[in-house]
């Protein structure tokens, strides 16, 4: 019995595709050069909660997923299997490992014991891009109107902004930039991350 | 080549370089002829150099034009590159020099491109603690203050090298030549880790916000050997905290007879020419000025070999140690003395100058007429950024006044006159924008230690100048036809004089008046110089009359910079869903839904060579409709917007929002609704899930997902606060397949064996989860054909394995917007947007079921209490059936009473909403809005297409299965 239940989650975990999945290869060969990466990190868990900060289940909901909910506007907390963006004054997005999905919805819902808070599981509404390497901030500053100097916006800072003319949310970690893209955009994300990298990835 | 390129400038090729000019040999070629110029030049240097004086004519009359000044402010010498890509309408004295250069001289007007530009163009965002614009003393010492105390700096300035005015005067600092000072001290700030240098990058507008935008010239100046894939022109988008404005100024001539003549020019252009191209504009030279700085101008001529005839001042006391320099040297002065007119055929070969008590005027033969009428500010961005100017006596010119921005203007800019005091200035701009950027200021004297502000020469005391705009002698004719104000728009005193005559007493009025200063070079050499006319015509000081508004672009801005990668593909983001792949590969032709891609039919290809051309999108259509309604065919309808709303109340926030009732609904169910907006036109229509008493999942159409989550928020934010819900854009997270047709059950069946689907255990309107193809789904049995159907939707990571399993048996026909469309209007579901505009309710519709009698309220409730909302002459959706069969009428095709046109205007009844070709009616029909349209049933219209009136008849707007009898299998 376990076994066919794991045989048939194999299954359809093998059926999916990533919306950047066409472009690995390509991603790959600009990153060659060192100077700069580009990459895909497919089926994150993402789910976007929505909860009154001062209220008591917000307070559970941090002691349960161990983070608790930033409440500074444009930050991160977590960091490790678990990381929390804060989106707005009443909205978060968990983000976690390939998989994490139902069971996280079931402990911030548990957390929540009945009060008004809105769980809702976005893990395929975006997809997540790197863009890292020395390079990486002067790929996004063709496209992203926001200062990303490492003095205002260093490892912790998230926004909510344009990349081009996409909206994305930019996480700004210790190695890079990660993008959180709408899976209707990635192909166009994508295109244009690898059409602006030309001038940094060509001929070394 | 090579043995060229060791080669120093030779004096037989270019007959007016000076000696001693070393650099490599450049070819190019202008108006046809082959010349040689040196690296370094410019266009207008190296045509200078040969003695090329004619370089470009004018735009109304046609007059010869040359080089006249030496930089962007350049009204005359406009050119047009032809290789190695055409560019319209550039400054000769702004276009380097480049081997294998192609260009022509224009005659006031350019040609576009009729290729396509091949290069690369960008855009940045940048942002700084201080944005120092224009690299001349004083900017240069401006960003050394700010860049040594660790801010963040970015220095730009538009010419090649840094050094502003020093490029062109012999001037020295610290004993060196100030060109060298000013690239040692430039390449030393470029160097600090937080410091931008800019060059070949002109700002061109200074918005709110200290929004700042420039443009770098990247590859032009490297011709054919540009590398392919760096932009070739950047546009730069600044955010700075404070602007340190250090633009310097521009040497304005004054008018008299013939002052276009080639050979004219600015006698600091003169100066730059000399000093730093090593060129000589001419052989003899008569100086005509108002000031002191024409005789540094004069001297360093003479020094490079210029023969001064005269000097022919306003005043009668220019400053006296030039003076003394001039007797020293023995040129000639004449004090209290105008050029009334440059004589000559196409260039000046003679200079009238007389005295200003009056008597004989004296004929002097000269090939070059040197012109400095004062010097003004480069005011255009602190302007632009909202300062204001005031009216500098001394300078004769305006300088920066107040502003409400973090901007200041430093040295020249401000009226600042000598060197020395240039660089201290600046460096003090430099400090005081630290200050204001938060950086601890190095304490110290006025010029801070560690900055190297070199000591520069002593220069000699100035002498006032004299503001002289207008030479009174009117020149041939006496109409002041010869007068220019604005050499690029042919603008002459006469015309001014006439503007005033006809009354016009302001300066932006005799501006649009005359065209004068709205030339691309936006009259930085002209605009003050007008207003001088015009004031001298008025009798009223200049400093009444003000200026014209300065507006962005400083200088001309390409589009192909504006557009930058925003072209082609990426030039709006195309929006694909997960099975777009597949759509691809299976040469499904697309039609934009907004920002979507989606599939709009999928034409059999043609098979063989040449004999089959495959389908049209008629066959196609039809094609797909059959399998539609006889047998089993699926859609992508992963693109329509989906809304998660959560709470305690969202039942209460979707009765409001919609007007049927949703907060009945059971668990399990689904309901179709319609939003109104206060107005009770539609808004949007979809579907409503219920997935649990707090919790629902509502369908928008693909073009609204966006503004009915917007209006959703608006109204929980504005006007219902106290609402517990949330709700989250989920439309991306799920793949969705339309399964559609009598077959339908059965290979749904198929795939989600574990799903009882017949018709008791999954009725209509209901929703289930299952496994489909091993893929978890939630299944919903709703129907936009009318035929047996259902929804299904997976995560959208699995939205092509679930399209791919659906196809895999080859038995489901693949079908796109098209036949989704003639499906639904068969069965007379309206497309909102398309059969409504935002003036049509539901009952416009024939929906009046949908509009709840017993909510207490809803969005648009109200309206539907206004007369006007039951007037029966509203327009009404209907169907309409041609009575030729064949005939497919345009959409958008009016709809008249009588068989013949009445006299305009011609009274219409409505017009034609969709219009299409059914398979399964075996004809042509559409939907129309018509008033009173229910009530003409049956009738008779006319719709006008082309020359002929088409006979339709009016029916009800359900033309196929109005008894719904298939919808359940």
């Amino acid at each position: 019995m376990a076994d066919s239940v794991a045989a048939s989650v194999a299954a359809s975990m093998a059926e999916r595709r990533s919306p950047a999945a066409a472009f690995a290869a390509r991603f790959e060969a600009a990153s060659a050069g060192g100077g700069l990466r580009l990459a895909e990190i497919p089926f994150l868990t993402q789910i976007n909660l929505r909860v009154d900060p001062k209220s008591p289940a917000a307070e559970r909901i941090g002691t349960a997923i161990g983070v608790p909910l930033p409440v500074e506007p444009g930050t991160a907390a977590g960091g490790g299997d678990l990381e929390v963006l804060w989106l707005g004054p009443d909205e978060w997005l968990v983000v976690g490992p390939d998989g994490a999905a139902p069971g996280l919805v079931e402990r911030l819902t548990e957390a929540a014991d009945g009060e008004h808070v809105s769980v809702v599981d976005v893990s395929a509404q975006r997809t997540t891009l790197v863009v890292a390497g020395d390079r990486a901030r002067d790929v996004l500053a063709h496209g992203c109107a926001l200062d990303l100097h490492p003095r205002v916006f260093g490892p912790g800072r998230v926004a909510q902004t344009m990349l081009a003319r996409a909206g994305v949310v930019l996480v700004a970690g210790a190695d890079g930039f990660r993008l959180l893209v709408r899976s209707s955009f990635a192909a166009y994300v994508a295109e244009w991350l690898l059409d602006a990298s030309v001038e940094y990835v060509a001929g070394g | 080549m090579s043995e060229r390129s060791e080669r120093t400038g030779g004096a037989a090729a270019q007959p007016h370089r000076r000696e001693g000019a070393s650099g490599r040999v450049l070819r190019f070629r202008f108006d046809g002829r082959e010349y040689e110029g040196l690296e370094g030049d410019t266009l207008a240097s190296a045509l200078l150099a040969n003695g090329v004086r004619a370089v470009a004519s004018s735009i109304r009359l046609g007059r010869p034009r040359g080089v006249y000044a030496a930089g962007s402010e350049e009204p005359n010498a406009l050119v047009q590159i032809e290789e190695p890509f055409p560019e319209p309408m550039l400054q000769a004295t702004t276009v380097e020099l480049y081997d294998g250069l192609v260009a022509t001289g224009l005659p006031g007007q350019g040609r576009l491109a009729d290729r396509p530009d091949p290069a690369r163009y960008d855009a940045v965002h940048a942002h700084c603690d201080v944005l120092v614009v224009g690299a001349g003393p004083a900017g240069i010492a401006a960003a050394g203050v700010a860049a040594r105390a660790g801010a963040r700096v970015i220095l730009a300035d538009e010419r090649p090298e840094p050094g502003g005015s020093l490029l062109g005067t012999a001037e020295t600092l610290d004993g060196r030549p100030g060109r060298e000072w000013a690239a040692e001290e430039v390449a030393a700030l470029a160097a600090l880790p937080e410091v931008r240098v800019l060059r070949r990058t002109t700002v061109l507008g200074h918005y709110d916000d200290n929004h700042v935008i420039a443009v770098e010239r990247r590859t032009n100046h490297l011709g054919a050997a540009a590398p392919a894939d760096v932009a070739r022109e950047r546009v730069w988008r600044i955010r700075a905290g404070r602007v340190v404005l250090a633009t310097g100024g521009h040497e304005r001539f004054v008018a008299f007879a013939g002052n276009d003549l080639p050979g004219v020019m600015l006698a600091g252009a003169a100066r730059t020419y000399a000093n730093h191209y090593r060129v000589l504009p001419g052989r003899r030279a008569v100086v005509f000025t108002t000031n002191d700085s024409a005789y540094a101008a004069a001297l360093d001529l003479a020094d490079a070999g210029v023969e001064i005839a005269a000097i022919a001042d306003v005043r009668q006391a220019p400053g006296e140690a030039w003076a003394a320099r001039c007797a020293e040297r023995g040129l000639e002065v004449l004090t209290g003395h105008v050029v009334t007119a440059a004589k000559g055929e196409g260039e000046v070969s003679s200079v009238e100058v007389a005295s200003r008590e009056g008597g004989q005027a004296r004929e002097i033969p000269a090939d070059l007429l040197l012109v400095s009428g004062g010097w003004t500010p480069v005011v255009h961005l602190f302007s632009q950024a909202g300062g204001t100017l005031r009216y500098d006596e001394e300078l004769g010119a305006f300088t920066p006044g107040e502003t409400r921005q973090a901007v200041e203007a430093a040295g020249f800019a401000r009226g600042v006159r000598t060197l020395r005091a240039c660089l201290e200035d600046g460096a003090e701009a430099g400090r005081r924008a630290l200050a204001a950027a938060g950086f601890a200021v190095p304490a110290g004297p006025a010029v801070p230690s560690g900055t190297a502000v070199p000591s520069a020469g002593e220069e000699p005391a100035a002498a006032p100048a004299e503001h002289l705009w207008l030479v009174e002698a009117p020149g041939d004719g006496g109409d002041y036809g010869t007068h220019f104000v604005d050499l690029q728009r042919d603008v002459t005193v006469g015309e001014v004089l006439r503007a005033v005559g006809a009354g016009l007493t302001s300066v932006e009025h005799v501006k649009r008046y005359t065209t004068a200063g709205t030339a691309h070079d936006q009259g930085k050499t002209s605009g003050l110089l007008t207003g001088g006319v015009v004031a001298h015509a008025l009798g009223v000081d200049v400093a009444e009359l003000g200026t014209t508004t300065f507006r962005a672009p400083y200088t001309p801005v390409s589009f192909a910079a504006l557009a930058g990668r925003d072209r082609g593909p990426l030039h709006d983001p195309v929006r694909v869903t997960a099975m777009h792949e597949w759509h691809v590969a299976r040469g499904a032709l697309f039609e934009n839904v907004g920002q979507w891609k989606r599939p709009w039919y999928y034409p059999r290809r043609g098979e063989g060579p040449g004999e089959d051309p495959g389908e049209d999108m008629e066959a196609a259509v039809l094609r797909e409709c059959r399998a539609a309604r006889e047998d089993v065919a699926a859609m992508d309808a992963s693109t329509l917007g989906k809304i998660d709303v959560v709470g305690p109340d969202a039942a209460v926030l979707l009765d409001r929002l919609y007007t049927n009732m949703m907060s009945t609904l059971k668990v399990g169910s689904i309901r179709y609704g319609v939003m109104c907006r206060p107005d009770g036109m539609v808004f949007d229509d979809g579907t409503v899930i219920r997935l649990a008493d707090d919790r629902f999942l509502v369908t928008t159409t693909t073009g609204n997902a966006a503004a009915v989550l917007d209006w959703m928020e608006e109204w929980l934010q504005t006007e219902w606060p106290d609402l517990r819900v949330c709700c989250t854009s989920v439309t991306e997270q799920w793949a969705t397949v339309a399964l559609v047709g009598p077959r339908s059950r059965e290979v749904l069946a198929r795939l989600a064996p574990g799903l009882a689907v017949d018709n008791d255990s999954f009725p209509f309107m209901t929703w289930r989860d299952a496994e489909v193809a091993g893929i978890e789904a939630r299944v919903c049995r709703i129907s936009f054909s009318g035929e047996l159907a259902y929804e299904i939707n997976v995560s959208s990571w699995s939205g092509l394995a679930l399209w791919e399993a659906v196809m895999a048996s080859g038995e489901v026909t693949p079908y796109g917007t098209e036949t989704m469309h003639v499906l639904r209007a068969e069965k007379g579901f309206p497309i909102v947007g398309q059969d409504t505009d935002g003036t049509v309710t539901p009952q416009d519709l024939g929906m009046e079921w949908i509009v709840s009698k017993k909510k207490a309220d809803f969005v648009g409730k109200r309206s539907f209490a206004r007369a006007d909302t039951s007037r029966p002459d509203r327009k009404h959706l209907v169907g309409l059936l041609p009575e030729d069969p064949g005939v497919l009428l345009p959409e958008g095709a009016h709809l008249v009473e009588t068989s013949a046109l009445p006299e305009p205007p011609v009274p219409t009844l409505g017009f034609v909403t969709s219009s299409y070709r059914s398979a399964a009616l075996g004809r042509t029909f559409a939907l129309a809005l018509v008033s009173g349209g229910r009530e003409r049933v049956g009738e008779r219209l006319y719709a006008p297409v082309g020359a002929d009136l088409v006979p339709v008849t009016v029916t009800s707007h359900v033309l196929y299965d109005p008894e719904g009898a298939r919808r359940d299998g």
